[in-house]
């Protein structure tokens, strides 16, 4: 232990010890001046960074490195210039798995946003109360797995309660996972019901941030809360919404778990988002460096839509003060 | 975080109930029952056998109340009976399946929380060289997509030999992640110097500083982040699917999918698959419920993310 044998009176309290303690603090000063507390600090960030460098740096670069090779696991890569990628360009159905990807995205997002801010906004002007936040909250504590499960049965066509009503409402049962138009809409729509009060929390703390007096003075000119949505919260709430935007776009990007236990990719290929395409190639087929490019390709239109929406939404500039 | 408590609970909301008043309350009633209503369907469900769940489609309670999905999902009835009642037979070792979850969520959060506490005070409070360049380094790591590093990861888990084991499954996120060093090395700057400082002058060492004093400051960030650390790691399913094979590392978000791949074709096991699905998710209500006023007011005051 470095830290122990290269400052032992510091362990001690010294309270008392008057002459030790003047010692021990001019030898402080030393080594500040001596580039600080580099020994200690090698020591307090060294299991950080070893996590850093070995699993999330040196994955990135590889996965980079394997998306121009063929690798099946149990022969070596194999060096393939830009084969995975010319591969990737003209493969229809990776094509076809953005398209349903960026459909979800869109409509996951777009129901999403608008629902936690009318949640939030809710929560801010109607009431305060702990106890609806954690209500709002309990969706977000199920995995994606259970979420998925509990809205099959909600939604199977037959049995689901959800049918039943719409039958009782004298229409016909909708096969919502079963049907090529509606799979992608329906697994958007479980998403959001699992993560949109962790979203709306998140904007309720931006909206924390709005000073009060605000709406206590437009009430004074007569302002109705239609009025004050427009006019205050909105324009002040951007850069929190829009740094949430981008969370949220990059997660929704990610889908996997809820296709997984309900639609497995189908019906006909209607919900084969890109990382289920993904897991596919790499896990069904073996084609680690195909699966790589493509994530590659993931990794590059994430990068890109973070990159606009900063630009677009000035995520990092406040209105406030 | 007090200062703002006090202040919002000023905020006159008693004022005369007017129609748009009643309409934001109808609208707040009916996300609380969106919200709130699978719930209570899984438990209804949960509690019916699947011979009357096909008869009585619509009832809003149990119908034929049994414990049978329990005892399935649980791994309690033998292959005759569970096919019987509509299961698929195969056991499922759920106790096994809770205990791995435990033990790789607990292992994340303990070692994550601890690593990233330690990292995010050098970066916060000692002076080192470098030190804003390694910094600058972890906060791109923000940028990178957790699954994008998954495929590599998988790779070097199989070449360690860490392929279906526990360990395997907790190793990559058990160290920091960028989140948890940036999360926690905000609110560490924000502690005011003096009180670093008042130690210091007690002759107290920065080892002794970062355990006695900023670690205690720090308790209800940490907790908050160390509960949803825990939920988040329970709630993984793509990483763990990957990585456990067998029984022996398998945990229950995995297990869930298996069982409900498993269900027989000819009709779901709706009953046993509830019930499986209650006792994957009732740890983390428990969990949720014992901090849920600290956790909700921590992200409501810091939006934690």
């Amino acid at each position: 232990m470095t830290i122990a044998s290269s400052s032992p009176p510091s362990r001690l309290p010294l309270r008392g010890a008057e002459g030790a303690g003047t010692e021990q603090r001019t030898g402080r000063a030393k080594a500040r001046e001596n580039g600080g507390d580099g020994r200690l600090a090698a020591v307090f960030i060294a299991p950080a960074l070893l996590g850093f460098t070995v699993f999330l740096l040196w994955p990135t670069l590889r996965g980079i490195y394997l998306s121009f090779t063929r690798f099946n696991l149990l022969t070596p890569a194999e060096w393939v210039g830009l084969d995975n990628y010319i591969r990737m360009v003209h493969d229809p159905i990776f094509w076809d798995s953005l398209k349903v990807t960026v459909e979800y995205v869109v409509i996951n997002i777009g129901v999403q946003t608008v629902a936690a801010l009318a949640i939030a906004v809710l929560l801010q002007r109607l009431t305060q109360s702990a106890v609806l936040r954690g209500i709002v909250l309990t969706p977000y504590l199920m995995s994606n797995v259970v979420a998925g499960v509990v809205w099959l049965w909600i939604l199977d066509t037959q049995l689901g309660i959800g049918n039943q009503i719409i039958g009782a409402l004298g229409f016909d049962h909708i096969p919502f996972l079963a049907d090529e138009n509606w799979a992608i809409p329906t697994i958007a729509l479980i998403n959001v019901w699992r993560h949109v009060g962790y979203t709306a929390l998140l904007l309720f703390a931006g909206l924390m941030a709005i000073p009060n007096d605000m709406y206590e003075a437009a009430r004074v000119d007569g302002a109705s809360e239609w009025r004050m949505f427009w006019r205050i919260t909105l324009p002040l709430l951007r850069p929190v919404l829009a740094v949430v935007l981008i969370m949220t776009v990059i997660g929704s990007f990610q889908v996997f778990d809820t296709v997984a236990v309900t639609t497995m990719g189908g019906p006909a290929n209607a919900t084969n988002v890109l990382q289920y395409y993904i897991y596919g190639a790499a896990f069904g087929r073996f084609q680690f460096g195909y699966a790589s490019a493509m994530s590659v390709a993931l990794l590059v239109v994430l990068s890109a839509i973070t990159f606009l929406q900063y630009r677009l939404t000035r995520a990092g500039q406040s209105d406030l003060g | 975080m007090a200062a703002v408590a006090t202040t919002t609970t000023v905020r006159p909301t008693r004022r005369r109930p007017s129609l748009g008043r009643i309409a934001a309350w109808t609208a707040m009633a009916a996300i609380l029952l969106i919200t709130l209503l699978p719930f209570y369907w899984i438990l209804r469900t949960a509690l019916s056998t699947n011979t009357a769940l096909a008869t009585h489609p619509g009832d809003p309670l149990p119908v034929d109340l049994t414990a049978g999905g329990f005892e399935r999902a649980l791994g309690l009835q033998s292959a005759k009976e569970a096919i019987a009642q509509g299961g698929a037979g195969g056991g499922l070792k759920f106790w096994r399946y809770l205990l791995n979850s435990v033990i790789v969520s607990t292992l994340i959060t303990v070692c994550q929380i601890f690593f990233s506490a330690m990292a995010a005070y050098a970066f916060a409070r000692l002076r080192w060289r470098g030190r804003d360049k390694v910094f600058g380094l972890f906060l791109a790591g923000l940028m990178v997509p957790a699954i994008f590093t998954l495929l590599p990861n998988f790779v070097l888990i199989k070449q360690l030999h860490l392929v279906d084991t526990l360990l395997g499954i907790a190793l990559p996120t058990m160290f920091m992640t960028p989140f948890a060093v940036f999360f926690l090395r905000q609110f560490f700057m924000n502690v005011p110097l003096e009180v670093e400082e008042a130690a210091l002058l007690d002759g107290a060492g920065k080892v002794r500083i970062f355990f006695r004093v900023l670690l205690p400051m720090a308790s209800t960030p940490i907790l908050t982040l160390g509960v949803l650390t825990y939920i988040t790691s329970w709630n993984d399913y793509f990483w763990p699917l990957m990585v456990s094979y067998s029984d022996s590392s398998r945990v229950l978000t995995v297990a869930l999918a298996i069982f409900r791949a498993q269900t027989p074709q000819t009709g779901y096991d709706w009953s046993g698959l509830m019930a499986a699905t209650l006792i994957a998710a009732l740890p983390m209500l428990v969990l949720f419920g014992f901090f849920a006023r600290r956790i909700v007011s921590t992200i409501s005051f810091t939006g934690i993310k």
